[in-house]
């Protein structure tokens, strides 16, 4: 078969190429702004301005990246191995199991410093579990993980729903949500991190599991570019059949990736349940699970990209809460719908400008116009 | 003879709820065995049922709504094929992409053309399929049993509903007895020996992905303007995925979608009816588990514990025509 598309420099395939879908999707995301009769620079203005604007709207941005880091960062391991886990919204839900346990448990006797521990292993464990079993369908029964894991968003959402009516909820109460947790459940806010920068973090739910998302990003990194499980996760994603006749076990690698991409999911329950709320409430993952969807896309599955991606969601989130404050008739769906772009056009067609800019970029750079005559192409 | 009544009733209501699943599982069908995966049907069904509440709204035409709703679901089927046929892009992705685009501008759109909180204004009777009472169905009522049947569970439906069961053989028909449905079932296991018989892939796939914009925008339709007097936001509520799991479990055969959808319209039916009912021997059966379990058996038949469900050859890889 020939080579569909000619070698881009590195700037322009992990630049040039995400910003230009990037941009189609947010001029169309205009495009609805307008159709709905507003302007879309204001509503852009009121974009930036509530994701930037003071200290505690950065606050809110970083609190929402850091929960698309830790999905992200779960939809794109599990890309490197050539599986597609869609199920990180079911995962992030049932990984609050674990957070609530260890809080509920602990909350009263142990600080928060050494209950962080224990609920960072709970999500991951959790959230790990319920990835596990399509993971172990797939590998030994060859059932589709796309479908599997969707369903298992389903069954997550109605087991949730019955541990929040039967388990989690304390006696004589309406809402479906467990307690409040004490000081030992309540994650410490970053504010000493925003001082340096002179800027106040209000009440901005921006936690200390913001640094455990970084730390995470680059353990994932080392995972998959530095260690031989990674390369084996990579080889199985680009060819499963070489990664067979290399001895690879694949049933092996498919369980661990996806109990790997899980217990990332697993751990953006910390943010929300031990750094805002103090307590799980139901619905608390909110679409989270496949935002990460979108970030891993535009990230091209990098630590690297993955943060970026999920600061630029973050901010639209942000964002978009403060465009619906000033402009009402856009509500927050407009991110479902910016959300819903990205993945259309950083992921489903994303090589639809590449004719283009590869004609482009060639004809720009005479290094390699020279390179691509002498090879014929 | 209460209890006939009752099981009627239940069985009335199947037939409601498994309607827009038959349409929308057959509209799967059609694209996935041309070897198109479609996770989005849940957003075309979405976007055709606001765009038959909107128009059926503003022309007071039920059928004006009902055509708007196949234009808009073909309009977003194209798209997916626009993305997963000519640009061989990720179809699942594409999928993806569509249920969030249509779930967010439903709202949108609805909000800033009606205002009223991402509904649309509620239909009168003539924007609304009103239900075909069938000839002689009161005068039988009383007659036990086969009156029964007869006045209570197959008469006075909406037009929609006849529509969708006889869809049932007519895919049968189209897919297994026509040349058109030959060549798409062979798209979907062996592109490469369809192009070599000198016929497009491309554009066989093409129809197929439209033949699946028609049915879902009947399904979609189907809960505006049948089931509901207009459009709410967010009105197919995982309709889409259940289709999509009824799908599976038919293992993509036309005859047994009518039976998956049945069982998951039953499952549906007798959750809502009876919340909290205790069974003879196993007792009260939490409501959140009937609500889960269509998604749990999907499960259960993927892993090959009950037959085993074997997905077109094809599906999910776009074609390459050698060079």
């Amino acid at each position: 078969m020939s080579v569909p598309y000619a070698k881009l420099p590195a700037w322009a395939e992990y630049g040039l190429i995400p910003l230009v879908n990037l941009a189609v999707a947010f001029l169309i995301s205009g495009l609805v702004v307008l159709i709905v009769g507003e302007s879309p620079l204001e509503a852009a203005y009121h974009m930036i301005n509530g994701a930037f604007g003071r200290g505690e709207y950065i606050g809110f941005t970083l609190y929402y990246t850091t929960t698309f880091i830790f999905t992200g960062l779960a939809v794109a391991v599990a890309f490197h191995a050539g599986l597609f886990n869609i199920g990180g919204e079911g995962q992030a839900y049932v990984g609050g199991i674990g957070v609530a346990l260890a809080c509920l448990a602990l909350d009263r006797t142990l600080p928060w410093y050494l209950v962080f521990p224990i609920a960072i292993l709970g999500a991951a464990f959790f959230g790990a579990l319920w990835a596990m079993i399509p993971g172990w369908l797939q590998a030994k029964r060859g059932s589709h993980i796309v479908i599997t894991t969707i369903m298992f968003n389903f069954i997550a959402a109605s087991l949730m729903n019955y541990l929040l009516n039967k388990v989690f909820k304390p006696l004589g109460s309406m809402s479906l949500e467990t307690r409040t947790f004490e000081a030992g459940g309540q994650l410490p806010k970053l504010d000493w991190l925003m001082s340096i920068f002179g800027l106040s973090v209000g009440s901005a739910p921006f936690n200390i599991s913001f640094l455990l998302a970084l730390v995470a990003a680059f353990a994932v990194w080392v995972l998959i570019w530095r260690t031989k499980l990674g390369y084996e996760m990579r080889t199985m994603g680009h060819s499963p059949a070489a990664a067979r006749y290399a001895g690879i076990k694949e049933a092996k690698i498919i369980v661990i990736t996806m109990m790997i991409s899980g217990g990332l999911a697993g751990m953006m329950a910390l943010n929300p349940i031990m750094g805002e709320q103090f307590r799980m409430q139901l619905d608390f993952v909110q679409g989270a699970g496949f935002v990460g969807i979108a970030v891993a896309l535009m990230g091209r599955s990098h630590p690297a990209g993955i943060i970026p991606a999920a600061l630029l969601f973050g901010m639209l989130y942000q964002g978009g809460a403060e465009i619906s404050f000033e402009m009402p008739s856009i509500s927050r769906d407009m991110i479902v719908i910016i959300q819903g772009l990205v993945i259309l056009f950083a992921g489903a067609l994303e090589h639809m400008f590449r004719p283009a800019i590869t004609r482009l970029v060639i004809g720009l750079s005479p290094k390699t116009r020279d390179v691509a005559a002498t090879k014929g192409a | 003879m209460d209890f006939f009544q009752v099981f009627i009733e239940l069985a009335q209501s199947t037939v409601r709820v498994s309607t827009p699943l038959i349409l929308a599982a057959l509209a799967g069908l059609f694209t996935e065995r041309a070897g198109v995966f479609d996770i989005g049907l849940e957003g075309k069904m979405l976007g055709a049922a606001f765009a038959a509440g909107c128009v059926a709204y503003i022309t007071q035409s039920v059928y004006m709504g009902l055509l708007a709703a196949i234009l808009v679901s073909v309009l977003l089927s194209l798209v997916h094929g626009y993305a997963s046929i000519t640009q061989r892009g990720s179809q699942i992705v594409s999928g993806v992409a569509i249920n969030f685009v249509v779930a967010g501008s439903t709202v949108i759109l609805g909000e800033a053309w009606f205002r009223q909180g991402g509904r649309t204004p509620a239909l009168s009777e003539s924007g609304r399929f009103s239900a075909i009472h069938l000839p002689f169905a009161d005068a039988v009522r009383d007659v036990p049993i086969l009156g029964q049947i007869y006045s209570g569970l197959l008469s006075g439906h909406s037009p929609l509903t006849y529509l969708a069961f006889l869809m049932v053989p007519a895919s049968w028909w189209i897919l297994y007895r026509t040349r058109f449905g030959l060549r798409l079932r062979a798209v979907g296991e062996n592109p490469g020996a369809v192009d070599t018989a000198g016929i497009s892939v491309i554009w066989l796939r093409y129809r197929a992905v439209i033949c699946c914009g028609i049915l879902c925008g009947i399904a979609g339709a189907y809960l505006s303007l049948s089931a509901g007097a207009g459009f709410t936001k967010g009105m197919t509520a995982g309709k889409g995925y259940i289709a999509l799991a009824a799908l599976i479990f038919a293992k993509w055969r036309p005859k047994n979608i009518l039976f998956a959808c049945l069982l998951f319209g039953f499952l549906d039916a007798f959750a809502i009816r009876y919340q909290g009912f205790a069974f003879p021997l196993i007792g009260k059966v939490p409501v959140q588990l009937m609500q889960a379990l269509p998604y749990i058996l999907t499960v259960i038949l993927l892993a090959g514990f009950i037959g085993k469900a074997i997905p077109p050859k094809a599906g999910g890889v776009p074609y390459v025509k050698e060079r």
